[in-house]
């Protein structure tokens, strides 16, 4: 029998048909859908007088547009309360179930999919959001969609698309104090850029993955679409399965060891062969922080902004507007740059093992007054087990505040926006121009560095801290 | 949504000659609250547009009346980012048909297809050679022949090939949407189900 990898094996399983010269039909076990890229799906087939062809496959939330703070209240902005009240007629007139705004399963929809147990190894999942590729972590094919592909697996739970080509990433090694998997996932981007995967699902692989946590494994696979990559996975195996174990709608009993007997079988044959293999150690990555307006412009933290000499020709351009944008200057030191405000969240950095590692930090320490904090838990499941554990009474020691779940200032399209020229250091995955407000200046980094820069008011190698 | 046919066409090009343009430079995400897919073409490249007081800025290239045309023309990894598709329908509502690039993001370019609009990926050389062009003389004229799958610089009778999937190149020139598709495929979808693994 031909090696496969552990892409092909799931996706060519779920193949339905094979269009001649063209895409496959491929099936998608779960649909996840949320208040900002489906409405337009559901006027799609509302118009064809189509039904959701397999409701139960469906799962929606609302995350994107919600406020943080006063969630039982109704929302102020009338065109989020208007997106929010569509879902939730969307859902009820074609029997989808919503997890809406004050609901406990609420939350980030990539944050909630795993910890309720619904996402699960071998499995095709898609959304509206090209972060979906985080459910990769538990070594399932999830990838972001348009919202005519949300129509698509609406109306026939199957989507049109070509097969992409193949790449591992293997990082071996023990990482470094103060080093987490968020840095890994910008050292990666840093090397081979925004646009080094596009074409490609990557299965992420080596000593470094295998020793990382559900949860931090996560934070990897999430921003694999920012090197351009269709989606990112891990083969799952005693750390996913033990992750699953007793979730919500995790499978139990007979079912729970029939699963696992199929998940087992889920991993790259020894002799398969990928279109682009990479290879990296665990012991060169140091904690990261971007300069620039792209995930890619990102440096170890103690080094320096490159000098122009130092960039690419054909780069130079792109290289000075994001420079001029952040008021940086090539060769400058980033340590010790000012910080305005500190956001941690988002589906990238917004579990429970991000708060504990903020927590970790500004324990026994003040927030430098200069800083404005946004502290927003991926769910309410995380707000829940952040106060549980105490994690909460250490923040507020330390003069942090919790807010209510939800995207927030990863993308601002709620409240939560940082003001023009100010500089953020955030655990979210896109630093690009005025993605946090108009005119905010953002720099991606760990919970860890976003702790030490909330606490010295500026940037700190988070290593000093430990 | 069924999408408009293309077979030829010719126009002038707006350029923009920058690499990396993501999805919330095309589309900020404070004008994703609509629940139609009309009227995104107001706040298309919103943020490069308008200042802060919603004045155009003149020095950005749809504030300049001397380009115009149904063709525009980017930088490498266009469409980077987000999965929203609000950057295709922004593009489209504005009146391009056509982007010409020589790299595009993969989610783009499928939400690019799925509307209508055709994403063109040339060589480096031939990108280079055209916004030269365009600068030297706003009013240069490309076609672009999908059948023939072929883009061309008129004025220099500079030609190059094109990729395209087979299939999305037929939806496209017949105005074909894979919902239409997918749903004749029902019934095969229901087999398929009922012989699916775990």
């Amino acid at each position: 029998m031909k090696a496969t990898t552990l892409f092909d094996k799931i996706w060519d399983s779920h193949v339905v048909h094979s269009v001649n010269q063209g895409p496959d039909v491929l099936y998608i076990d779960q649909h996840m859908i949320h208040e900002v890229t489906s409405p337009q799906a559901f006027t799609g087939i509302n118009n064809r007088g189509q039904k959701v062809f397999r409701p139960e496959r469906t799962l929606a939330t609302a995350d994107h547009n919600i406020p943080t703070k006063d969630q039982d209240k109704p929302i102020r902005d009338e065109l989020s309360r208007i997106q929010v009240e569509k879902l939730t007629e969307n859902c009820n007139d074609h029997n989808i179930t919503l997890y809406g705004l004050g609901h406990p399963y609420n939350g980030i929809v990539h944050v909630i999919g795993p910890e309720l147990g619904i996402t699960r190894p071998g499995m095709t999942i898609v959304c509206g959001d090209s972060h979906t590729s985080t459910h990769g972590a538990l070594g399932s094919i999830a990838f972001g969609i348009g919202t005519s592909e949300v129509e698509m697996v609406l109306a026939s739970q199957c989507i049109l698309q070509p097969k992409p080509k193949k790449m591992r990433i293997n990082i071996d090694g023990t990482l470094k104090k103060g080093v987490s998997s968020k840095d890994i996932i910008l050292y990666i981007i840093s090397k081979i850029s925004t646009s080094g995967g596009t074409g490609y699902f990557i299965e992420f692989a080596g000593s470094a993955i295998r020793n990382l946590s559900m949860e931090a494994r996560m934070t990897i696979c999430n921003m694999s679409i920012e090197m351009g990559a269709r989606g990112g996975l891990i083969a799952p195996d005693e750390t996913t399965f033990e992750y699953i174990k007793g979730r919500e709608f995790a499978p139990s009993g007979e079912e729970w060891e029939k699963a696992l007997t199929y998940w087992k079988t889920l991993k790259t044959d020894e002799d398969a062969v990928f279109d682009l293999e990479l290879n990296y150690k665990a012991e060169d990555i140091g904690p990261m922080i971007t300069y620039g307006t792209n995930p890619g412009m990102g440096i170890n933290i103690t080094e320096r902004i490159p000098e122009l000499s130092e960039v690419d020709e054909n780069n130079r351009l792109s290289f000075n507007k994001s420079l001029e944008y952040m008021n940086f200057k090539p060769g400058d030191s980033m340590l010790g740059k000012p910080v305005d405000y500190v956001f941690v969240g988002s589906c990238t950095n917004g579990r429970i093992e991000d708060l504990r590692a903020f927590a970790s930090i500004v324990k026994g320490r003040k927030k430098a007054d200069s800083i404005t904090a946004w502290i927003v838990p991926g769910s309410h499941h995380v707000e829940s087990q952040a106060k549980e554990e105490g994690l909460l009474e250490i923040l507020e020691k330390a003069g942090f505040e919790l807010r209510q779940p939800g995207c927030s200032a990863c993308l601002a399209m709620n409240d939560d926006k940082i003001p023009a020229g100010k500089y953020s250091v955030s655990t979210s995955n896109r630093n690009f121009e005025g993605r946090q407000g108009p005119g905010a200046r953002t720099l991606l980094a760990s919970p860890l560095t976003a702790a030490a820069a909330a606490v010295t008011g500026k940037i700190t190698n988070p290593a000093d801290l430990i | 949504m069924p999408i408009e046919k293309f077979n030829i066409l010719k126009s002038a090009c707006v350029p923009l000659p920058v690499e990396n343009v993501d999805t919330d430079q095309i589309i900020p995400a404070r004008f994703l609250k609509a629940t139609s897919r009309k009227g995104f073409g107001d706040n298309l490249f919103r943020d490069w547009r308008y200042d802060n007081n919603n004045q155009p800025i003149s020095s950005f290239v749809t504030n300049n009346p001397v380009y115009s045309g149904s063709i525009l023309v980017a930088g490498k990894n266009f469409g980077s980012g987000s999965s929203r598709e609000h950057a295709a329908w922004a593009i489209h509502d504005y009146g391009f048909k056509v982007v010409i690039s020589s790299f595009f993001a993969d989610i783009f370019k499928n939400n690019a297809l799925n509307n209508g609009i055709l994403p063109v990926q040339v060589s480096e050389s031939f990108l280079v050679e055209l916004f030269s062009e365009i600068v030297t003389d706003p009013q240069t004229t490309v076609k672009v022949d999908l059948p023939a799958q072929t883009v061309t610089i008129l004025s220099k009778g500079l030609s190059e090939k094109f990729e395209i999937n087979p299939y999305k190149k037929e939806c496209m020139m017949n105005g074909f949407d894979d919902i239409d598709f997918l749903l004749s495929m029902k019934e095969k979808i229901t087999e398929y189900e009922q012989s699916r693994p775990l």
